[in-house]
């Protein structure tokens, strides 16, 4: 019993050593991908010299740019959108008494999380198929409108979280003042509101970004984003561009996740 | 003006002008809700009841046979009905797979979120930062992560021939080790949060009390801690069982043509099986299934704030 004062209830052996391998095991598929992005060979195994040359072939592809630049314009778009739609949901639903129906906006506004993302996609094939037909319109709308959709949710959390933590002394304090409607919210409301409404507007951003299933279901010819690319692309012989296409977004995504988190710690 | 008893309509007035302006508030946000996603779902009920078009698409007539060739299917030769079981065979993979991945991810998950409470409190915030970035990164990037790992002339491979533990490159792309690897890989985080949060609420009192009256370490795991922490590993079972079942982009890049899961089943009806209805058919299925399950969290989740 040499050991009795180092005894702690707190302690399972063998669990730390599990846990250290799962936070390796999650980083370093990412960390090698990143890696043979700057291989100078085209292996994504054996490693032949230090090279940018990768991301220069990407900067240069054509498709990437127009994929790129389609993905950047679609997500903030839908981010702002859905936003915009948000806060306002955001701002009817919270710091109140329960009224009728908030249950059902709550379950509305959720309802893309709810949903397998495939059963969503093939929902929107089949409608959006048919008003491409009657229409004979086929131009961003309906990425555009499928994105916000499926936006809204992770835009609202945060806007309505930050609205939780808020009391209403600052805005009667204003009325008080002879403030306008307008004024309150402008001058007061909206200020005090806007680190939600920037962490939506992140979240919403990024999860665009990153969807591929609805994207991929949704486009017609020609509108590929950047994930529907490299989906497209895994088809063929794979070299070190994907990694390097790769590792732009999953630094974009992790400075604005970093910055979502900065932004909703600093709430008070 | 007689005020008195004009106040209270007054105020039943402007409750009801305030609950009129807070749906009036949330309009623009159900509607595109309604438009781009939860209106498409009804409309994709309408098609499983519809008879497959000659291309793609559908012809408007009535037809169970989408519901029904879920199960079983005609045989072209002597019209006798037999199970579908191309279809039987994708979802026994799905849900097997499905609950492998569970489990593992329960087998790493629990052992990890004890670890994160473990820590200083000061510094757990750190650690579940740690866990919870790669799962805001982009999914099909980490898929080709775990894609360029076990390729045949991945790194996984490249290192076993190195050490000298196979000679040849093993097959691991396009199996269904292949797919269970990759979602074990992107769901684990689903799986450590919620059992953080209950090991988080775990009173270490009860486990002093356990080691006082002499309990072993296993049986203070499985009789004390397990139970208290039972809500959150169900919760974050359903949370990792559910993507699993309805994975998409994992199967593709991982399973190959050959490994199909539920999402590509229901891919490939709207592509080279050209059947539409069965495709909306298997699409509400899945989406009942998750449902259920997901409402089953709901509850569960509930109970537990109402309990802590």
């Amino acid at each position: 019993m040499a050991e009795r004062s180092a005894f702690s209830v707190r302690t399972i052996p063998g669990f730390s050593a599990i846990a250290i391998f799962c936070f390796v095991a999650i980083y370093a598929p990412i960390l090698i991908l990143v890696t043979f992005s700057f291989n100078a060979g085209t292996s994504l195994a054996v490693w032949e010299g230090f090279s940018f040359k990768w991301y220069v072939a990407a900067a240069h592809n054509e498709q990437v740019q127009s994929a790129a630049l389609r993905s950047l314009m679609l997500a903030f778009v839908a981010a702002a959108i859905s936003t915009v739609a948000a806060t306002m949901a955001a701002l009817a639903t919270t710091r109140t008494r329960h009224f009728p129906g908030r249950t059902m906006i709550y379950a509305m506004i959720n309802q893309p999380l709810m949903i397998p993302e495939i059963v969503t996609a093939v929902a929107l094939l089949i409608v959006f198929a048919w008003v491409k037909v009657v229409t004979n319109h086929t131009s961003m709308i309906y990425l555009i409108a499928a994105h916000t959709a499926f936006c809204i949710p992770f835009a609202y959390l945060p806007i309505r979280a930050r609205l939780e933590t808020m009391d209403d002394s600052l805005e009667k304090a204003a009325a008080d003042l002879y403030a306008s409607r307008w004024h309150v919210f402008s001058r007061v409301t909206l200020p005090l509101m806007m680190p939600g409404i920037i962490a939506g507007l992140m979240l919403a951003f990024v999860i665009s970004m990153d969807d591929v299933v609805i994207t991929e279901f949704v486009k017609s010819a020609g509108q590929d984003t950047l994930p529907t690319y490299m989906l497209g692309q895994l088809r063929r012989v794979v070299t070190p561009e994907v990694n390097a296409i790769s590792t732009v977004v999953v630094f974009a995504g992790a400075v604005l996740v970093s910055i979502f988190f900065w932004v909703s710690s600093n709430r008070r | 003006m007689d005020l008195p008893e004009d106040a209270g309509q007054l105020e039943a007035e402007a409750v009801r002008r305030d609950t009129r302006d807070r749906w009036l508030m949330s309009v623009p946000a159900l509607m595109i809700i309604f438009l781009a996603a939860a209106g498409p779902l009804l409309v994709m009920v309408i098609y499983s009841f519809l008879t497959p078009g000659d291309y793609s698409g559908v012809k408007w007539e009535f037809s169970t046979n989408a519901w029904s060739s879920i199960l079983v299917q005609r045989d072209i030769f002597d019209d006798t009905l037999q199970w579908a079981d191309a279809h039987l065979t994708i979802f026994w993979r799905s849900v097997s797979l499905s609950i492998i991945t569970t489990v593992l991810t329960l087998a790493f998950g629990l052992p990890t979120a004890w670890f994160i409470s473990t820590r200083p409190p000061g510094k757990r915030e750190f650690w579940l930062f740690l866990m919870t970035v790669p799962s805001w990164t982009n999914l099909l990037v980490r898929t080709i992560a775990i894609q360029e790992l076990i390729r045949a002339e991945g790194v996984i491979n490249n290192v076993l021939i190195f050490v000298g533990i196979i000679d040849e490159p093993m097959q691991m792309m396009f199996t269904n080790f292949a797919i269970g690897f990759g979602m074990t890989y992107v769901y684990l985080p689903l799986m450590v949060l919620p059992i953080y949060a209950a090991v988080e609420k775990l009173d270490v009192r009860l486990l002093e009390a356990c080691y006082d009256l002499y309990a072993s370490r296993w049986h203070a795991f499985t009789r004390v801690i397990l139970p208290l922490i039972k809500p959150g590993i169900i919760a974050g079972s359903i949370l990792v069982f559910v993507p699993c079942l309805g994975a998409y982009v994992v199967p593709r890049v991982l399973g190959g043509g050959k490994n199909l899961m539920f999402g590509n089943l229901i891919e490939l009806q709207f592509g080279a099986g050209r059947n539409w209805p069965l495709g909306a058919a298997l699409s509400f299925l899945l989406m009942v299934i998750v449902m259920i399950a997901l409402i089953y969290y709901i509850r569960i989740t509930s109970q537990e704030r109402k309990d802590g």
